[in-house]
């Protein structure tokens, strides 16, 4: 009987296995294993000829946090987060309401909002390369109107960052709007009939029930955000290769420097260790905080 | 109980592009007065009732609540509660926060609401699940919860939107009591859409029944099945709906009948009897018999055109396509005229119509047609 019983239960194991294995062996090779072989070569130092590769246990992390590059670049990631996130979420959210709203061509406004999204990041950042041209780009020629000099927007490290931000988060904005869009299709208007009938304005509806119910819609969209603010750096290649002066030098693009123009393949190993750990570690909070406050049917 | 009424449609169109909402509606909607608006689905009862709500804006004519203009009142200002077919319950909020959540937004102090609260929570019966979430309680909980949402800010005027078309039947029954009862004792003032004439009859002081836009007959749940103003309504009201048979079959086996060409013959199940041959009027042939317990409804095909339906006392045993003779007295007959089905005057004395009158000519000017009587 208890034989029979175990038999059972390895067969259905065995079943569970055979159904895991392809997700399993792609999930390795192009996952788990980079990701442990990363964490390993963090943990040697940078081999050369003469120099072959040694355990260097922890020194490749030290001498990150002593080094400035690094200081600056991750002070740079922070605030490209901190200011790209709150800010698309909040416009997609915006142009969500607004394009769900009953106004003449709601079809084309919500084409129209959601363009920037169908364009590689590339073919977007080249558009934008002549937008912040000085002088004769369309900002410039729009800031002349107003008797404005010439600013060369991309090439001073004060603008640089920003000028950045602002290509990244037209981007997002409209891609995030989608998922406010489709979730807003979800809400039954007799919620937003009930709530005239009782008494609520647009912003006490909105406040009161429209957010609770789209919480975990913006869950999502700030996990993706998180995610895209530290993968998100194509348009860097095109617009300022990081500087000038790291100005506008992000995280990734800085691994990427590391590891392909300076070939110091141990500290982009490390740096990216940190990277998933930092990203981990919010995306963990994040579920746990805003999990409690979501509301899911 | 005043003179005034509490709610009134004068001349109310409402039209969505060039299909029909609600067309010139007249209503008078005593106060403390259980109304139920009752038609097929496109007829304009929901329109109409989310016009009194202010869901809706009219595109003429004028609405008073309580004597007071709200035709372009927000549904915020004309103090009514309103109670949805889908119960529209915020899904993220608790019971409590559901039903209390007007007062919330209409800044009641904090004692008075958890009082009124507790009050809505018992007379709805809803004691215990205040902190439960809507989706974890049963389609008849909700429901209690958008009755209790509905009562809690002690509104004169309650409008109910298809309530329980997402009940099952038993529980169907026992909650239109308990909202039937819910009404006296808070003396509310209900407007009540459905087109399940079931509710219509056993829930209502007075039934507004529509067809296209337009109100086809109002009554009292009595007169409109007594004296149904139309084919429409006759067919509409009752359970079984009455049968209607043109006059032509009707003639064709009596020999003698008033203009048979323009009147529809209306008979309502239980003024039809089974006859032996001698007493019988027509003969029919069995078609399907319904056993309830109490009685059997028998469905007849007549055999001009057209079916009967008689109630029968128990249980009777009659195989299909087996002919039985029917019998009914003639004052119990339902006149309309045929074209527009308005109702014509009654047959109480058939008799002497068929001694008096040759067939063909009497009907049609029959004097005090109810026709004029129906606009």
């Amino acid at each position: 009987m208890t034989a029979g019983r175990s038999h059972e239960t390895r067969r259905y194991a065995l079943y569970g296995w055979l159904l895991l294995t392809p997700a399993v062996a792609l999930m390795s090779l192009f996952a788990f294993i980079p990701a442990g072989a990363t964490a390993w070569a963090s943990l040697f130092s940078r081999g050369t000829n003469r120099r072959p590769a040694h355990f260097a246990g922890l020194d490749n992390y030290t001498q990150l946090f002593a080094d400035p590059t690094f200081a600056k670049v991750v002070t740079n990631n922070l605030l490209y987060a901190g200011v790209t996130i709150p800010v698309s979420t909040a416009i997609a959210l915006g142009m969500a309401l607004w394009a769900n709203a009953r106004i003449p061509a709601r079809g084309f406004v919500r084409a129209a909002y959601f363009t920037p999204t169908m364009l590689p990041m590339i073919a977007a950042a080249n558009l934008w390369l002549f937008f912040y041209t000085p002088g004769i780009g369309v900002i410039d020629k729009i800031a002349g109107l107003f008797g404005f000099g010439p600013t060369n927007w991309l090439g001073q490290p004060d603008t640089a960052l920003w000028a950045i931000i602002v290509v990244t988060i037209w981007k997002e904005s409209g891609f995030f709007m989608i998922f406010y869009l489709a979730a807003l299709q979800t809400i039954p208007p007799d919620l937003h009939e009930a709530a005239r009938i009782e008494g609520a304005g647009r912003w006490t509806y909105t406040r009161r029930v429209l957010l609770p119910l789209l919480m975990p819609t913006t869950l999502f969209i700030l996990v993706n955000a998180l995610i895209n603010s530290v993968k998100l750096i194509d348009h860097l290649f095109i617009l300022t290769k990081g500087g000038p002066d790291n100005a506008s030098k992000l995280i990734l693009y800085w691994i990427w420097e590391m590891a392909f123009s300076y070939f110091d393949a141990p500290h982009a190993a490390a740096m990216t260790v940190l990277v998933l750990i930092v990203l981990g570690i919010v995306a963990a909070i994040q579920f746990r905080v805003i999990d409690r406050r979501a509301h899911y049917r | 109980m005043t003179d005034t009424p509490f709610v009134q449609l004068q001349g109310i169109s409402k039209h969505w592009g060039a299909s029909l909402g609600v067309d010139n509606l007249d209503l008078s909607v005593p106060r403390g007065a259980f109304v139920v608006l009752l038609g097929p689905s496109g007829c304009g009862k929901s329109t109409t009732l989310r016009l009194i709500a202010g869901l809706e804006e009219a595109d003429s004519g004028r609405i008073l609540i309580d004597g007071r203009d709200a035709t372009y009142a927000s549904p915020a200002e004309r103090s009514l509660s309103m109670v949805f077919q889908s119960y529209a319950l915020f899904p993220h909020l608790s019971v409590a926060e559901n039903i209390v959540f007007g007062l919330k937004v209409r800044k009641i102090a904090r004692d008075d609401r958890d009082a009124r609260l507790k009050r809505a929570l018992a007379l709805t019966g809803l004691e215990g699940y205040e902190d439960r979430k809507p989706g974890e309680l049963s389609g008849g909980q909700r429901q209690r919860v958008a009755l209790a949402r509905a009562v809690v800010a002690d509104h004169p005027l309650c409008l109910m939107d298809e309530p329980l078309s997402n009940l099952d039947a038993k529980l169907r029954h026992s909650v239109r009591q308990e909202i039937r009862a819910l009404q006296r004792r808070l003396a509310m003032t209900v407007i009540y859409v459905t087109h399940d004439q079931t509710e219509a009859m056993t829930m209502a002081d007075m039934v507004v029944l529509m067809k296209n836009g337009r109100i086809e007959q109002s009554g009292s749940p009595a007169a409109l099945y007594k004296r149904p103003a139309t084919s429409f309504a006759a067919n509409f009201v009752g359970s079984p709906p009455m049968s209607l048979l043109p006059g032509t079959a009707v003639a064709a086996v009596t020999g003698h009948f008033p203009d048979p060409e323009a009147v529809t013959i209306g008979l309502r199940a239980e003024s039809v009897r089974l006859a032996g041959t001698h007493d019988a009027i027509v003969h029919g042939s069995v078609r399907q018999s319904e056993f309830l317990g109490a009685e059997t409804f028998v469905v007849l095909e007549m055999p001009g055109e057209g079916t009967l339906t008689a109630r029968l006392a128990g249980e009777v045993d009659l195989s299909p396509g087996s002919s039985v003779g029917l019998a009914w007295d003639w004052a119990d007959v339902h006149l309309f005229d045929r074209e527009s089905g308005n109702r014509l005057p009654g047959l109480s004395d058939p008799a002497a119509w068929n001694k008096s009158a040759p067939s063909g000519e009497v009907a049609s000017t029959a004097p005090g047609s109810c026709a004029a009587e129906q606009e």
